[in-house]
């Protein structure tokens, strides 16, 4: 992201070795990041787990999922990660307008499927199923609630990227910044896989 | 407007809390005063509050730690006068709510704001100068990752003052940790607290691990790797897996709190049992944070002042990384008594045993260590004997708990308290101060002093027995912990014991303190011009004390595993380069600083629940960080010149000595 | 490592093919994708497949949807440039598996010991 790295040793001290060894050190920091972040999801999952048959007398998850409403919402998303894949190959050729264009699809979508959940969410607290009512509806809140937040600080950061592309350019920096987004957002559709997999899918077997 | 937040925060009636509002107002305004008086504030700004540069953030933390260590133990030191004046119908001077705050407060200092800061410190200065590299891998996320530290233990100590702290116990168990049974704020300065430094955590140990993995001299292969910064890789290992977990836990109670959610609740189906598993998921390897360092660091003084290389390198790094991975498969050995079962205990129960295996083959390593050395008593060797004394009993107990059929005996009983205190303090506390004794001159460029170090030493240790070996016959007794008063007089003459164990730890505190306020007093006499005041092993010594802001003028390329001992051998240490290249070097910035003081602000309005504050602050942070994202002039090169210049006055110094090369060395060249 | 920093210009661009992908790969691990969802969803929703095997199949068309955006999307693999990536994936995924799996043995077997009523003593006794 915005740290700098410093090289390390001295025949790297020309500029190009220098910020090529920044690029792949702030990558690894970042996987590492993505693999700290795959643990909170590890504990949602974990306590969803173990709270997910505790509906209190309230309604279970097949009273109240819609799959084919899940189905798009995982479309979106599924689309959104192919057009930020086209999106970082147009880039790596350093062709600016493409890279715009695949990106700004890529947010219109990831942006669609927010408010599908925002949706879905409003629609289920409307009924009187809000996260309240039982540890069951707690913990399917928090753990979609989680991956939506996600989505959404993806969107925002996807917007200061279009930004800074449109400033800078494809450079050195920028292109970091997209490598690191890029692996987050992927990371975001394998959270969803287990999402509609363990949460939706599973109260239908 | 306020939220929760009125003048009847303050508990103006309670006289004890005043009176450490007074001194505390009183030291902080003579601070400041002072600062301004001598025209410090541009000076602490350029220099430390906007500082990149490892050395110093790692000093800041250790700072932090003693700071809060005075916190801490004043806790401590209540609750041991409350338990010698609380028996047989004296209800003592601390009442209930009170002293349950204390030893909650006492238990989450000393963790997270003084062990913490302490091991996060230490990894600091040393990792990154002994692998011979610049600084860390993300200085500026360095920054940020102190700072936020700093507004936790800040949140902890406002509590005090404004509102209360959490009266549940350091691990916060629910339900009473629910909004039902804690309706005041204390849980939840407890939670932002622990989140905001927790998150400071997390960055740290991402920021040392790619550090350790990318930014090793060439031919530093893991191999050739200084036992300290094999222990700080695996500790920085376990912090990135399980500080999330904490994360995720400390949100799910948030949740119940703040959103009427029921993860933990008694009600609507939550499972407060969840909160005891996950919170131990962490918990268990946090421990193993805190001391791995510790065990690196007393490896390299005990090789240091035995003069010998370290026994067993490779078995060392080996019950490291064993002592890492089994860490997370003995969680459960904190609630046998939950009622899991017996296979479910049995197989916790054993684990727990098998990793007295590995912590035991260490133990062997140091001793065999200085077996024939021509072992030098400085403070950190007392520290280090002491440690291997005390730390051999407290790991036996441990294995005793590993039993579930003793543990449903010991649970929750004082036993466990001396335990936990027997390790912690032996191991961390004892290894924290060796190791500032030791790195210290790396530093600041001086010794400490010898006399009040190694008073320090003796009151911890005659102390440490005094207070807590009373605390496993209490336990044995039955008595139970957090007790605030008692009816059993067969207890009180232990825990008066206890008590003036606590006032000799003070004493070995105030002997810490008098020993940095001497020892500045007399720096100049202590000067350390070599750069190797204790003829050591590792590559940090090689460079200058203090150590120049980039660490090495050249970066030298590793052939040994001992390569400071290597080159004086084969007399190659200290020899001027050619010549010298410009340094690729990250800038002072005040980001990080901004975006934690901002952070507070978020916090502060999350507990009183302010929610336009907390708005305004999360604001804040974002544009503070995505601004920060587009600054493009975060590093600069130091020129060759300056470089020389810096390394001639060096070499100048060296020159000023009439032998370099300790003597024994001299010999070793001579055979 | 600190050895793989020096690796020479042509060996970069070798490495760069191989983290970074193309758009026939991209395009394969989109289809592949949309096919195990389909797959995953169909699974539920249509009644060719019996209740007994469902539970079964959707894990299984979870893990290999997860492993073809692993490799397609995002290019773990054992290449040398990826490879501590990958060790460092692999690492996370025994970590999750220890907590979850760990969680839900040491809860399940709470449940089930500390739900007296639904148990007689000799059941108790007898419980693994």
């Amino acid at each position: 992201m915005s740290s700098t790295t410093l090289s390390m040793t001295p025949d790297h001290a020309t500029h190009d070795h220098a910020s090529h060894d920044a690029s792949s050190t702030t990558k690894l920091g970042f996987w590492v990041y993505v693999m700290s972040d795959c643990l909170i999801f590890a504990v949602l999952f974990a306590t969803f787990g173990v709270l997910a048959g505790n509906t209190a007398n309230g309604p279970a998850g097949h009273d109240i999922f819609s799959l084919p409403y899940v189905a798009t919402e995982t479309m979106l998303l599924l689309l959104s990660s192919f057009t930020f894949g086209a999106g970082m190959l147009s880039a790596r050729s350093g062709r600016r307008a493409p890279v715009l264009g695949w990106l700004i699809v890529t947010l219109l979508l990831g942006a669609t499927f927010v408010g599908m959940e925002i949706h879905e969410f409003a629609a289920l607290i409307h009924d009187g199923t809000g996260p309240d009512v039982s540890a069951f509806l707690s913990a399917y809140f928090t753990l979609v609630g989680t991956h939506g937040l996600h989505v959404s600080l993806g969107i925002l950061w996807l917007g200061v990227m279009l930004h800074q592309i449109y400033h800078y350019g494809l450079d050195e920096v920028v292109m970091r910044r997209l490598s690191c987004l890029s692996l987050f957002w992927h990371f975001l559709d394998l959270v969803w896989i287990c999402v509609f997999t363990f949460v939706y899918l599973r109260e239908f077997v | 407007m306020f939220g929760k937040l009125s003048l009847d925060a303050i508990p103006f009636n309670e006289p004890i809390i005043m009176g450490t509002l007074l001194v505390v107002s009183i030291l902080a305004a003579a601070l400041l005063g002072a600062i301004t008086y001598f025209r410090q504030w541009g000076y602490l700004w350029r220099e430390w509050l906007t500082s990149v540069d490892h050395k110093r953030i790692g000093t800041m933390y250790i700072i932090l730690a003693l700071v809060m260590l005075l916190r801490g133990f004043s806790d401590a030191i209540m609750m041991r006068a409350q338990q010698a004046i609380a028996a047989s119908g004296n209800a003592g001077y601390l009442p209930p709510h009170h002293y349950d705050q204390i030893f909650t407060a006492h238990g989450v200092i000393m963790i997270f704001f003084v062990a913490t800061p302490l091991i996060l410190g230490l990894m600091n200065v040393v990792v990154p100068l002994q692998i011979g590299a610049r600084d860390v891998a993300f200085p500026f996320l360095n920054q940020l990752s102190f700072w936020l530290s700093v507004v936790g233990a800040v949140l902890v100590m406002l509590s005090m003052f404004v509102g209360d702290f959490a009266a549940t116990g350091w691990v916060a168990y629910p339900p009473l940790s629910e909004l039902g049974y804690s309706p005041t704020v204390g849980v939840d300065y407890y939670i932002w607290s622990l989140q905001v430094s927790g998150l400071g955590t997390l960055l740290t140990g991402i920021n040392l691990l790619v550090t350790i993995l990318r930014m090793r001299a060439p031919g530093m292969n893991l191999m050739k790797m200084p036992v300290f910064t094999w222990t700080a890789l695996i500790t920085n290992v376990l912090i990135i897996a399980v500080f999330p977990v904490l994360t995720a836990t400390l949100a799910l109670l948030t949740a119940d709190r703040y959103l009427g959610m029921h993860f933990f609740t008694n009600e609507a189906g939550g499972n407060a049992m969840m909160y005891i598993n996950l919170i131990w998921v962490w918990g268990h390897p946090e421990v193993y944070i805190l001391i791995l360092p510790c065990f690196g660091a007393f490896s390299e003084i005990i090789a240091t002042f035995s003069g010998k290389p370290l026994f067993g390198y490779k078995s060392m790094v080996y019950a490291t990384a064993s002592i890492g991975i089994l860490s997370f498969f003995v969680w459960l050995h904190h609630f046998f008594t939950m009622g899991s079962g017996a296979n479910v205990n049995a197989f916790f129960g054993i684990m727990t045993s098998i990793i007295s295996i590995p912590t035991g083959v260490k133990l062997f390593n140091w001793l065999f260590t200085m077996f024939r050395g021509r072992v030098r008593y400085h403070q950190s060797t007392l520290w280090t004997i002491g440690f291997m004394c005390t730390f051999a009993i407290g790991g036996m107990t441990g294995v005793l708990l590993a039993v579930p059929g003793a543990d449903f005996v010991l649970h929750n009983s004082l036993f466990l308290v001396a335990h936990f205190h027997n390790v912690i303090i032996g191991g961390v506390v004892f290894g924290s101060l060796a190791a500032i004794s030791f790195w210290f001159p790396k530093v600041f460029g001086f010794t400490l002093h010898e006399g009040w170090g190694k008073a320090s030493f003796w009151c911890w240790l005659i102390g440490f027995y005094l207070a807590f070996m009373p605390l496993y016959i209490l336990g044995f007794d039955g008595m139970t912990r957090r007790m605030n008063h008692y009816d059993n007089p067969d207890w009180h003459p232990w825990l008066v014991v206890a008590f003036v164990g606590a006032v000799v730890i003070f004493m070995g505190i105030l002997s810490t303190l008098i020993m940095f306020f001497v020892s500045v007093r007399q720096r100049h006499e202590n000067r350390d011009l070599t750069g190797d005041p204790w003829n050591a092993r590792s590559l940090e010594w090689a460079t200058s004390s203090p150590a120049p802001f980039y660490n090495f003028a050249v970066i030298p390329t590793i052939t040994s595993l001992e390569q400071h001992w290597e080159n004086k051998v084969t007399g190659h240490a200290y020899e001027k380069p050619d010549h010298y290249e410009p340094i690729h070097m990250p800038r002072n910035t005040g980001d990080g600083f901004i975006i934690a003081a901002f952070s507070l602000g978020l916090s502060f309005a999350l507990v009183w629940h302010i929610w336009a504050l907390a708005l305004v602050s999360l604001a804040a942070i974002l544009v503070t960080f995505v601004a920060r994202t587009y600054n493009r002039n975060t590093d600069y090169y130091v020129p060759a010149s300056e470089v020389a210049r810096i390394e001639n006055e060096r070499f100048a110094r060296l020159a000023t000595i009439t032998q370099v090369v300790p003597p024994s060395l001299r010999q070793h060249e001579a055979a | 490592m600190s050895t793989s920093l020096s690796h020479h210009a042509t060996a970069h661009a070798h490495a760069d093919a191989e983290a970074h992908g193309d758009m026939k790969s991209y395009f394969i691990g989109f289809v592949l994708s949309l096919a195990l969802t389909a797959a995953s969803f169909g699974t539920v929703m249509s009644p060719i497949v019996p209740h007994a095997w469902r539970l079964g199949s959707i894990v299984a068309l979870c893990v290999a949807q997860l492993l073809v955006q692993l490799s397609y999307f995002l290019h773990l693999g054992t290449a040398k440039s990826q490879a501590q990536n990958t060790a460092i994936f692999v690492c996370t995924g025994f970590l999750i598996a220890v907590v979850v799996a760990g969680s839900l043995w040491v809860m399940h077997n709470a449940d089930v010991n500390m739900m007296p009523d639904s148990m007689s003593v000799q059941a108790a006794l007898h419980h693994v």
